[in-house]
């Protein structure tokens, strides 16, 4: 018999399919991946303002006086250094050196936290994290209720200012507010991305995301602002050089490899920690760089990269068309011996071995 | 979605215009659709002599590829010399100034068993 898989709906998919989009299945949701085209969204996101809704990304509350503990044992990153208000990446290592999950925390209190995970990982995630709760930690895991639209660009803030009394322009990046905006109570406005181009994030309940998206794109009308898709997203953050969870980090990958070490801190034990401090003081076998192709070509998960003799020396984990640069560019492990900046690396695209050099991220320069 | 009636579709979401014993082949509006912004296409295979559904190039869209197949047999004599420079055309014109090469048919009876126009659609449903 045939089994049917049933997609979940976000709480504005109905506005997305009457947007035109171009809907695809992503991480169990049922997701667009473009409205107008990828390159047009993409400009858009660099030179205006774009609306992504990412209501697919998990969402867990931590509560309790043991909250801080629970989430300095699994994650990388110190979490003690946030301040109310803050935001934090960091990721969850696993006890084999890999990475479970890489995620945002935010401090609301000394007593409430919020972690931000990947919509494919939610349950994992949770299990893993449940499985540390030892010492009764109040959790919630609220991805079901809570919606999540970024509104990215250079316009972004303009476009959400109308919304709102509080002043976008004194938020810094990674923190966040919670008020009122288009009307909505306790919104969660936070001054995060995954673009490179500005802009904030804003979580809502589920009930009020179509109120929610009515209202920023009727403000940022003037701005000439879009609705954006995956594709989009997934080229903006290449284009930063991000990590993209499942691509470039896994379980079976490193920070240290990955080139989070600045989130791997060694002020506190974790999981996996001494494992990991050992590896950084004898170094890493390979590591995560950026390429940009010389020939051309478009580098693609999973080709192989070569040195000039055609020995594979790596893979790469992500790769596109650049829509800002207009050119191949990628990242991928090489041996660390070949990460350095302007080495000389081949990506094997079909039966040829195409010029690239490693470069250092952020491949768009501000 | 237009798919012209006076050319004929493969279920790889290729067209073919014949005109004596030369095939002129595309893909249609449906698979640049599909592909989305198109960045460039890679044909080596000129001059080289190919059997139906054989492939006869590549073409990149920044979130993929996509082989091409040869919708019939025949001798590859020609790309289009603008879409290497103007891939977009592909997209935007997909029957015209989109097209992609020109081949001598080896057997131009196999014509014959290529989609109609309302075949191909019924096919995408459109």
């Amino acid at each position: 018999m045939e089994t049917l898989t049933t997609l979940k709906n976000t709480a504005l998919t109905n506005k997305h399919i009457s947007l035109g989009a171009k809907m695809v299945p992503f991480a169990g949701y049922n997701m667009p991946v473009s409205y107008t085209g990828l390159n047009e969204e993409h400009l858009t996101v660099r030179n205006g303002v774009g609306v992504f809704d990412v209501s697919h990304m998990g969402e867990f509350r931590l509560r309790g006086p043991k909250a801080l503990d629970l989430i300095q044992r699994v994650t990388s990153n110190d979490a003690s250094k946030l301040g109310d208000g803050k935001v934090q990446y960091s990721c969850l290592p696993n006890e084999k050196g890999g990475i479970i999950d890489d995620l945002l925390v935010y401090r609301y209190n000394e007593g409430e936290y919020y972690l931000v995970v990947n919509a494919s990982n939610i349950e994992k995630d949770w299990n893993w994290i449940e499985k540390h709760n030892t010492e009764g930690v109040d959790m919630k895991n609220v991805s079901e209720v809570m919606s999540l639209l970024a509104v990215q660009g250079p316009q972004a803030m303009a476009t959400l200012q109308k919304l709102t009394e509080v002043d976008l322009s004194k938020m810094e990046y990674y923190t966040f507010t919670v008020d009122t905006m288009a009307g909505v109570e306790h919104v969660i406005i936070s001054n995060t991305g995954y673009t490179g181009a500005g802009g904030f994030e804003i979580y809502v309940n589920n009930d009020k995301a179509e109120h929610m998206w009515d209202a920023i794109f009727e403000a940022g009308k003037e701005f000439g602002i879009k609705p954006i898709g995956l594709g989009a997203r997934d080229t903006l953050r290449l284009e930063m050089g991000f990590c993209l969870y499942g691509n470039d980090i896994d379980d079976t990958t490193s920070p240290l490899e990955a080139g989070l070490g600045w989130i791997t801190k060694f002020t506190k034990v974790f999981t996996n920690s001494k494992s990991l401090m050992e590896q950084k003081e004898k170094g890493v076998a390979k590591k995560l760089v950026g390429f940009e192709m010389i020939e051309r070509g478009i580098p693609r998960h999973d080709y192989e990269i070569a040195d000039a003799s055609g020995n594979v020396i790596g893979k790469v984990t992500s790769g596109t068309q650049s829509p800002s640069l207009q050119k191949g560019i990628g990242m991928g492990y090489v041996k660390t011996e070949f990460s350095k900046a302007d080495t000389e690396i081949f990506v094997k695209i079909r039966d040829k071995a195409l010029k690239a050099k490693v470069v250092k991220v952020p491949f768009l320069k501000k | 979605m237009n798919f012209p009636d006076n050319l004929k579709y493969t279920k790889d979401h290729e067209w073919v215009r014949v005109e004596g014993n030369i095939a002129t082949i595309g893909i249609t509006e449906f698979a640049q659709g599909e592909l989305g912004d198109i960045v460039y296409v890679d044909i080596g295979t000129v001059g080289e002599s190919l059997d139906k559904e054989a492939v006869f190039g590549t073409v990149e869209a920044v979130k993929t590829v996509s082989d091409l197949f040869m919708p019939l047999g025949g001798k590859v004599l020609e790309t289009n010399p603008k879409i290497d420079s103007n891939p977009e055309s592909i997209n935007k014109d997909p029957y015209g100034d989109g097209w992609m090469i020109k081949v001598e048919m080896s057997n131009a009876g196999e014509a014959s068993s290529l989609l109609s126009a309302a075949d191909y659609k019924a096919l995408v449903g459109h």
